[in-house]
């Protein structure tokens, strides 16, 4: 701030305090929730201060789940989101890389078309054409199977785009010093292409991470064994029944367990997140 | 197309490394794409045996149902009340916290890490709070004299999925809001201070018109997220009701193919919102392109 | 046989531009030659297709008598110095060195017997084990050389790898460069648009001039006889006069004034005079004008001499002068008829 104004210092305090506590809100409701008996639901309006169930509501759904909603374990379903996360944020990192690397160290027929062809998946989002989708997955028979909960979502336009970009700012001469030293395509690609875009790769991953871990339309559809549920589908299931018999526990604990991976992700490594998002986007 | 001073000169490789990404798209995109706009000229009987070449007609049924211009319509105050409420805070959120030399960084932790939240999460947590009988914020609201029930009154299941959408996009806005304030010259601020112009008229005269580019892509981008993204929000919360209030276009492509099995007119919506992204990637593209000529 | 011959070379961008027009060139083992020529003449599209980095248009390149056109860089057995060095940036100064060597399949005890040697030579032994961004220009730029000795190439080929530095550090690694080159005698190419760096390191000096040769020599030769006023004007610092003038009966009519020949014969028509400056002297006026009349403008002045400028007639002179001299507002120049460089008019060609 230009001038020492504490009016307006205590107010931008204030707003601040008012945001971070409009965004923590819910979260602490749903923690609360968590720690509390079934019973505790029965009886009006919800508690506001931490019960003594904590550790009996997320070992029960950990370990067991909830058979009434013919829930899983949600342990199973972490690790499920877990390998559909990773499968998705890798994947699509793998297949960018080296499409970019080809869009621009390589000149030949149809680049314009290939770079076209990947342009386009930006405007086709899974939701918007979701049951030509699920036919073709369908017809592949990868319904029920990780493959089939990762790889349709694995073409990446904005991968590809940041990968392009970042190479194209890579001085040209680093390539020509390469093929000077010996490099081929694919040495140079390893030796130097790879290490220099450490960061750009770390930054993606933690946005696909989150991106592939909060799927929710896709495992739902393509999953009817529960041995492939994702965690953040399952609340959903679990949230059905609990409007008729009201198991908020457990959803809560539910909740609480599905956002925490992606959460503690971004926390622990904000600026890496910072840098990913705000680049995916330029 | 840019590419590099010199290239490699191998004809092969370049193939086969697009191949992966170039196969998933075709198989996964392109076609199913093709596909939706092959079904939206066809119409199944009941039970799926014979299929009809139906021209237009998939589409003038849609432009002619109350269902689906009711469903535009609420997309319309869905999108636009997300976009509004969600930048409004977060432009608010990011001025105070740009001002802030030591908190900022921890204010920003604090504010940012919803980003991570799913959207159905989000929606499930709001659900709670707002829920009829034990919900803390319809309790709040007796108290006060409303009767909230988003079960039936579709206001009520508007305005709760409107917050729980805009709950989840404030960090993103924040984010942005603050990389455009920090891009902001200190010296224009401090000229203006010099100047004469009070905190709330720099606000308005300096800060805000350079900000425009900024809050132009922020709307882009979140009425893109409204309409697409918040398919979740809506799924795990009202599923569109009650009586239609909130079945945006997105879900209504979902629930007329997999619930209605109406698979003529679910392609034929689709077709229509592939359009549409089209034109928001394009004014999303304009403005990167724009951006690229600094 | 030459160590690298380039045949009616040429190279015609994709664009339709034509950035080298047919370059015959012959180089001698262990000679280093300097390309030089203003900006955008071809140089660097030269040098890059002796490497193998761009494609060639016409003509051959070989290198120890064999033709490498289609060869990868590679397999050409030369190294680069890059004008912005393109040091790996995540390598240390020791893996920047070893990575040629190591692409190459030179054993590890050889590769390690390389480096020491070559960091010796060039003093960068105590940052074997920095990156390069730890690093100051200068010591980049030996850095970048080192992964060029290492290789123990049949040539070297420098583009502009100078131009970086800051003018002080640039006239010491010049001299480096210059003994380097003397003590491994190894084929150089060197680009530069630089002619004072041009002059100092050459041992035969190629000047360019939008995509041709304008004239190869040795840095004496050319500055000594320019065979074009284009060289003339490039090469020397100041760059040298060149006046128009005209044959006028014994004498040689420069603007107003007559230049005596003194026995030189000229020939007749329209010609361009070039006189360099430390060529001509001032004299002060005493009664009747003797030689060419120079109203004088601004003097700058160089510690060990000085520069003046003035103007004959209507055309720009400049004359470097001792800095004890007297000046008047208008003196009288004096150059020797037999030091005169005198080219056509028309083509700019010299004409004895
Ligand atoms: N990739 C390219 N495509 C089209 N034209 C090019 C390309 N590279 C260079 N040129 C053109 O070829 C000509 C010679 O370029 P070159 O880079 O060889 O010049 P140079 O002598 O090295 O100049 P400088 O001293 O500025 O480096 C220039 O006119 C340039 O515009
Ligand atoms: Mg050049």
């Amino acid at each position: 701030m230009i001038e020492n104004r504490p009016l307006l210092k205590l107010t931008a305090h204030l707003v601040l305090i008012a945001g971070v506590a409009l965004v923590a809100f819910p979260v602490y409701l749903a923690i609360i929730a968590s720690t509390h008996g079934p019973t505790d639901f029965m009886s009006g309006v919800i508690p506001l201060l931490p019960g003594p169930h904590a550790v009996e509501n997320y070992r029960q759904v950990l370990a067991s789940g909830v058979s009434t909603s013919g829930i899983p374990p949600i342990s199973l379903m972490m690790t499920n989101s877990l390998i559909m996360a990773l499968t998705i944020a890798i994947g699509k990192i793998v297949i960018s890389l080296l499409s970019a690397f080809a869009i621009v160290y390589f000149r030949f027929p149809f680049r314009a078309l290939a770079f076209w062809a990947i342009f386009v998946t930006l405007m086709l989002p899974v939701e918007v054409r979701i049951v030509p989708t699920f036919q073709v997955v369908a017809n592949l028979g990868m319904l029920n199977s990780y493959a089939g909960l990762s790889i349709p979502l694995i073409a990446s336009a904005t991968a590809t785009f940041l990968f392009r970009q970042f190479f194209l700012t890579v001085p040209d001469e680093l390539m020509e010093a390469a093929r000077v030293d010996g490099a081929g395509p694919m040495k140079f690609f390893f030796d130097i292409l790879l290490p220099l875009s450490r960061t750009n790769i770390a930054a993606l991953f933690v946005i696909l991470f989150i991106y592939g871990w909060n799927q929710y339309l896709w495992p739902l559809l393509i999953t009817t064994s529960s041995d492939y549920y994702t965690v953040v589908m399952g609340i959903k299931r679990m949230a059905d029944v609990a409007d008729s018999y009201p198991q908020w526990n457990t959803v809560m604990a539910t909740v609480v367990l599905a956002m925490l991976p992606p959460v503690l992700v971004v926390i622990c490594m904000q600026r890496l997140f910072v840098k990913g998002l705000v680049e995916t986007e330029k | 197309m840019q590419s590099k001073r010199t290239v490699f000169s191998n004809r092969a490789l370049p193939y086969m490394l697009l191949a992966p990404q170039l196969a998933v798209t075709a198989i996964f995109f392109l076609w199913p794409a093709a596909q939706a706009f092959r079904q939206s000229f066809l119409r199944e009987d009941a039970f799926g045996f014979s299929t009809q070449f139906v021209w237009f007609d998939n589409y003038m049924r849609l432009f002619q149902s109350a269902s689906y211009l009711n469903s535009m319509a609420v997309t319309a105050v869905f999108a636009t009340s997300v976009a509004v409420l969600s930048i409004v805070i977060a432009l608010a959120l990011a001025v105070a916290a740009n001002g802030m030399i030591r908190s900022q960084q921890t204010y920003s932790t604090l504010i940012i890490w919803p980003y991570a939240v799913a959207p159905a999460v989000a929606g499930v947590m709001w659900w709670f709070m707002f829920n009829p009988t034990i919900g803390i914020l319809s309790y709040l609201m007796r108290q006060a004299g409303y009767n909230w029930n988003h079960g039936l009154d579709g206001t009520d299941a508007m305005i709760l999925v409107v917050i729980a959408s805009s709950w989840k996009q404030i960090s993103y806005n924040f984010l942005f809001f603050l990389a455009g304030l920090h891009a902001i010259p200190r010296s224009l601020t401090e000229a203006a201070a010099i100047d004469g112009a009070g905190p709330i008229k720099r606000f308005f005269t300096i800060t805000l018109p350079l900000l425009s580019p900024t809050t132009f892509f922020l709307v882009v981008v979140n009425v893109v997220y409204a309409m697409f993204d918040t398919f979740a929000v809506i799924h795990a919360t009202t599923e569109g009701g009650p009586n239609q209030a909130t079945n945006i276009l997105v879900y209504k492509v979902f629930d007329d193919g997999f619930i209605g099995l109406n698979l003529g007119s679910s392609a034929a919506q689709s077709v229509i919102l592939m359009a549409i992204v089209t034109v928001f990637t394009f004014i999303q593209f304009r403005y990167i392109e724009r951006r690229v000529e600094y | 046989m030459s160590a690298i011959e380039l045949k009616n070379l040429r190279k015609v961008y994709p664009g339709g531009a034509e950035a080298v027009s047919g370059i015959d060139l012959a180089i001698e083992t262990g000679e280093m030659v300097v390309l030089v020529g203003p900006s955008g003449c071809g140089k660097s599209t030269l040098l890059r297709m002796i490497a193998g980095l761009e494609t060639i248009t016409d003509g051959t390149v070989s290198i120890a008598g064999r033709v490498v056109n289609d060869k990868e860089p590679a397999e050409r057995d030369i190294a680069m110095v890059f004008q912005n060095y393109a040091l790996y940036p995540h390598m240390t100064v020791r893996a920047n060195m070893a990575y040629g060597l190591k692409n190459r399949g030179t054993p590890k005890a050889e590769i390690e017997r390389r480096v020491a040697e070559a960091s010796r030579i060039l003093q960068i032994g105590d940052y074997l084990d920095r990156k390069p961004r730890q690093l100051s220009g200068g010591q980049r730029q030996r850095v970048a050389m080192g992964r060029a000795i290492v290789r123990e190439p049949a040539a070297f080929l420098f583009d502009e790898p100078l131009s970086n530095l800051d003018a002080k550090l640039r006239v010491e690694m010049r001299g480096e460069i210059k003994l380097l080159q003397r003590r491994l005698a190894t084929t150089s190419v060197y680009v530069t648009h630089d002619q004072l760096e041009a002059m100092t390191l050459a041992d035969r000096l190629v000047v360019l001039n939008k995509g041709r040769i304008e004239q190869i020599g040795t840095p004496l030769e050319i500055y000594r006889h320019p065979q074009s006023t284009f060289v003339a004007s490039f090469i020397g610092s100041p760059a040298m006069n060149l006046i128009s003038a005209t044959r006028d009966g014994d004498g040689l009519r420069l603007s107003d004034a007559t230049l005596p020949l003194a026995g030189r014969s000229l020939p007749q028509g329209p010609l361009t005079i070039g006189m360099r400056a430390e060529d001509i002297t001032l004299a002060r006026r005493t009664g009747e004008p003797q030689g060419l009349p120079v109203r004088i403008a601004y003097v700058e002045e160089l510690g060990a001499s000085r520069l003046v400028h003035g103007h004959l007639g209507s055309e720009r002179i400049v004359v470097s002068a001792p800095i004890d001299g007297e000046l008047d507002d208008t003196m009288d120049a004096r150059i020797d008829p037999a030091l005169l460089h005198v080219f056509a008019a028309d083509t700019g060609r010299r004409l004895q």
